[in-house]
Order: C-alpha cells, then sequence, then structure tokens
C-alpha cells in the first residue's frame, strides 16, 4: 500500500498503462460501434432504440465505479492520510459527473420515446440525480478552503456520507416501484439480454472503463503538477 | 443507407445520444490532458530555471 | 520509534468511520421506510384497493395492461384499458396520445384520479420490463411455447 503512495512511483507505473489504455479505448469503443450499431438486433419491442441502451447503460455503470473510486480514495485519505488518496479523490468526481450526466440525457432521449416522458420523479432517476449533485458538491467543497488538507478532508467527509446513495441507487428499482425497469445484466438469476445485444454493451462497457482510467490517469497527473508548483509558490513567498 | 440513418423513425433520439456520450467523453479526455500538459510543463519550466519545487519538498517535511 | 499510537489512532479514525456510516445507513433507511408512500412512483390495483385514498388526491397506479381489453372511443382520442397485477384489474379512461411503447400485455403507469370503479388519467406512460432480445427470438419462443406474457414482462420469463 504504502509503495503506491509515493507518487513518483505511482507515476511511472500509470504513464506504462497509459497507452495500453488509450489504445484499448479506441478498439472497444470502435468494435463497441461496429456492433451496436449496424451489426446488432433491433428489439422485439423498443424497436431501433434498444441501441441507445449501449451509450446509457455503461454511462450509469461509470457513474458507479466513480463514485466507488472517490469513496474509497477519500476513506484512505482521512484513515491513512495519503496524499494520493486525496488527489484521486478530486481526479474522480469531475470523471464520474461526467459519466452521471451522460447516463441522464441519454437516459431522457431514451424514455421520451419509450416511456412517453424525458423525466419522472421516479427513485432511480431521482437517486441518479442526487449522485450528480454529490459529485458536484465535492467539487465545489474541496476548491472552497485555502488548505488544500481542509479541503481534501471537508470532501473526503461528503463522499463518504454520499456512499448511501449508492445501494439507494442500485435496488431503488427492488425496493419500490418505479417507471424504470429492474436489473436486466448484474442480478440474481443471469442476464435478460439477447447475447446479440450483450456483445456491443460489453465492448462499449469495456471502452467507458478505458476513458475512465485514461482521464483519472491524466487528472492525477494534473492535480500532482498542481501541487507541486503551490509548493515553490509557498516556498518562495516564504523566503 | 438513408434507412440506417432513419433509424426506424428515432434518429432524433438515436443519434443525439451517441453525439451527447461521445461528445462528453472527448471534452473529458481533452481537458484532463490538457491540463495535464500544462501543469507539467510549467513544474518542467520551473526546474529549468532552477527552482525544482521537489527538491525544495524533499528537504521538508513529507508533504504533498 | 512509537509505531504503537501511531498505528491505534488510524484504527480509531477507520473505527469512527465505520460507525458513522453504520448509523448513517440505519438513518437512511428509517427515514425511506417512513416515506414509503411519496418513494413509491405508482400503487398497483391492489394497493389500491386496500387503502381508502382521497378521489381529490392525483395519484399514479401500474400494472399490465390487460390482454383484449383495449378499446377506443366512444369520445374523439378516448381509450379504454384494464390495469392488472395479476390478483386485482381496475379500468382506466384516458383522453390523449400514447406513448409508443403502450400495447397489451406491457407495463404502464396512468396519473390521474380515481373516480368510482374508474380511473380518470391525464397521463399514460409506458413501463417497459427488463428483457431485450431480437423479434426472430420472440416469434421463436412463441412458437415453441415457452412464452409467458405475464410472467416475461415481470421478468421471470426465459
Amino acid at each position: 500500500m504504502h509503495r503506491f503512495a509515493n507518487p513518483t512511483r505511482f507515476l511511472r507505473l500509470a504513464n506504462a498503462l497509459l497507452p495500453w489504455l488509450a489504445a484499448a479505448a479506441v478498439l472497444l469503443l470502435g468494435s463497441g460501434l461496429w456492433l451496436g450499431l449496424l451489426r446488432s438486433p433491433a428489439d422485439y419491442q423498443q424497436g431501433e432504440t434498444v441501441r441507445i441502451m449501449y451509450v446509457h447503460v455503461p454511462a450509469a455503470w461509470m457513474a458507479m465505479a466513480g463514485y466507488t473510486t472517490l469513496a474509497l480514495s477519500s476513506l484512505a485519505f482521512l484513515v491513512w492520510k495519503h496524499p494520493l488518496a486525496d488527489l484521486a479523490a478530486r481526479a474522480a468526481s469531475p470523471i464520474g459527473a461526467s459519466f452521471t450526466a451522460i447516463a441522464l440525457v441519454t437516459g431522457a432521449l431514451w424514455g421520451q420515446p419509450m416511456w412517453g416522458t424525458w423525466w419522472v420523479w421516479d427513485a432511480r432517476l431521482t437517486s441518479v440525480l442526487v449522485l450528480l449533485f454529490l459529485y458536484l458538491g465535492h467539487m465545489a467543497l474541496t476548491n472552497a478552503f485555502d488548505d488544500p488538507e481542509r479541503g481534501g478532508r471537508a470532501g473526503a467527509v461528503l463522499a463518504l456520507v454520499g456512499v448511501v446513495n449508492l445501494p439507494i441507487i442500485k435496488f431503488s428499482v427492488d425496493w419500490w416501484n418505479t417507471l424504470h425497469q429492474p436489473a436486466s445484466v448484474l442480478r440474481l438469476g443471469g442476464s435478460t439480454i439477447d447475447p446479440a445485444m450483450m456483445k456491443p454493451l460489453f465492448l462499449m462497457a469495456g471502452g467507458y472503463l478505458a476513458v475512465f482510467g485514461v482521464a483519472l490517469i491524466l487528472r492525477i497527473r494534473a492535480l500532482y503538477a498542481e501541487r507541486r508548483l503551490r509548493q515553490l509558490r509557498l516556498s518562495l513567498t516564504d523566503a | 443507407m438513408s434507412e440506417f440513418f432513419a433509424m426506424g423513425g428515432y434518429a432524433g433520439f438515436i443519434w443525439p445520444s451517441y453525439a451527447v456520450a461521445f461528445g462528453v467523453m472527448a471534452g473529458l479526455l481533452l481537458w484532463a490532458w490538457r491540463t495535464a500538459r500544462q501543469g507539467e510543463a510549467e513544474v518542467e519550466h520551473l526546474r529549468a530555471v532552477g527552482l525544482d519545487p521537489r527538491r525544495r519538498q524533499d528537504a521538508g517535511v513529507d508533504v504533498p | 520509534m512509537s509505531r504503537r499510537p501511531h498505528r491505534s489512532r488510524k484504527n480509531q479514525r477507520l473505527a469512527l468511520i465505520v460507525g458513522g456510516l453504520a448509523f448513517l445507513g440505519i438513518a437512511a433507511a428509517l427515514v425511506l421506510t417512513a416515506f414509503e408512500d411519496s418513494v413509491v412512483f405508482f400503487f398497483s390495483p391492489t394497493d389500491l384497493a386496500a387503502k381508502p385514498i382521497d378521489p381529490e388526491r392525483r395519484i399514479r397506479i401500474g400494472g399490465l395492461v390487460e390482454e383484449g381489453s383495449v378499446a377506443r372511443g366512444p369520445g374523439d382520442g378516448e381509450i379504454r384499458f384494464l390495469v392488472t397485477d395479476g390478483t386485482t384489474t381496475l379500468p382506466v379512461r384516458f383522453v390523449g396520445v400514447l406513448p409508443d411503447l403502450f400495447r397489451e400485455g406491457q407495463g404502464v403507469v396512468a396519473q390521474g384520479r380515481l373516480a368510482g370503479a374508474t380511473f380518470e388519467a391525464d397521463e399514460v406512460l409506458a413501463k417497459h420490463d427488463e428483457t431485450y432480445m431480437p423479434p426472430e427470438v420472440a416469434d421463436a419462443l412463441k412458437k415453441q411455447g415457452h412464452w409467458q406474457p405475464e410472467s416475461a414482462a415481470k421478468g421471470k420469463g426465459s
């Protein structure tokens, strides 16, 4: 654990990973687009709109994965005070917010033709909107302090409080009546999606994950550079 | 071909969702790449002129 | 050096966070249970039969559109159908445009008021299930007799 807390060592590892992740993103998204738009069937009920699933569902998964990253980094920062964990948490929130926004917008574009509405206040949609606000709140709070240590701590506490929302999002469709349908892939008893539609879905999900990884590494690098510059300016004004 | 773009009459919903998804991801990657490159270039510049922030850091306590 | 107090402080922080999260989780569960009526998006016909609902209150009901129950007219754009949850059925009347996915045997959510025995809807939304498959697969399943629209719509089907 402590080995990875060393920023130089972490960045060396991350930079070695970066070109592979970028290549994986291009390949997976490319083949996902090809299969999703051209080589997969329409749905027996939803027709062609089922293709929105290939950009909507992976975005929702990444929205959850982003918050998990944020929460674990926040925990590591609060308990072990790893400065790198603070950077990872700060890097995760705008990325998670981007994927949450994609999920919300593509969901609205899918809901209007199929359900007959862009938006409803059901438990699933509302809890995902809350997730977006948690991300935005975390971004605002971490930058609201002059002292980055205090900002990081306040943001980490908010991130951990928001963890309650994760099971609510996941199980909202099982616990309450919602307009949103229950889970199709991550459910007991196996997937209810035809293999011909599963393939583009998983390719896209892999591509999204690679994009997530590339963005996370680049943002950690940016934030690390920012820290070093701040350190320098402080030492210059002290002198 | 035009049948493909029509998407069974749902073109107005399907194409915008792909545009939003790929547009947001492209914007995110571009922003992440530019902020990383700019920040690192600035650190590199200061190191070149002999004000290495990391060396100063090493002299003190283990600050991030 | 003094490794021990250092470590125990970390454990203390960890315990504090885990304890706080558990407390928060319980609080959230209690609040959500208390406000269940506002968290649920719609009532089923059975829910509705079980509890008296103020006819002035605008509510949502949901279930499956019963096969063979959809009838148009007599008014312009007027439509009548039965919503069922398997145990109870509720007649619904609606005037307006239906979503593309509205069809017999599929899920539906209607918003409106209960007028006597009929639900007067002013908005009808389609609710779909979690099964996705190509039309040929659906046809093949129907031909083989593996098709049960009721259970398929509830996601327990093939």
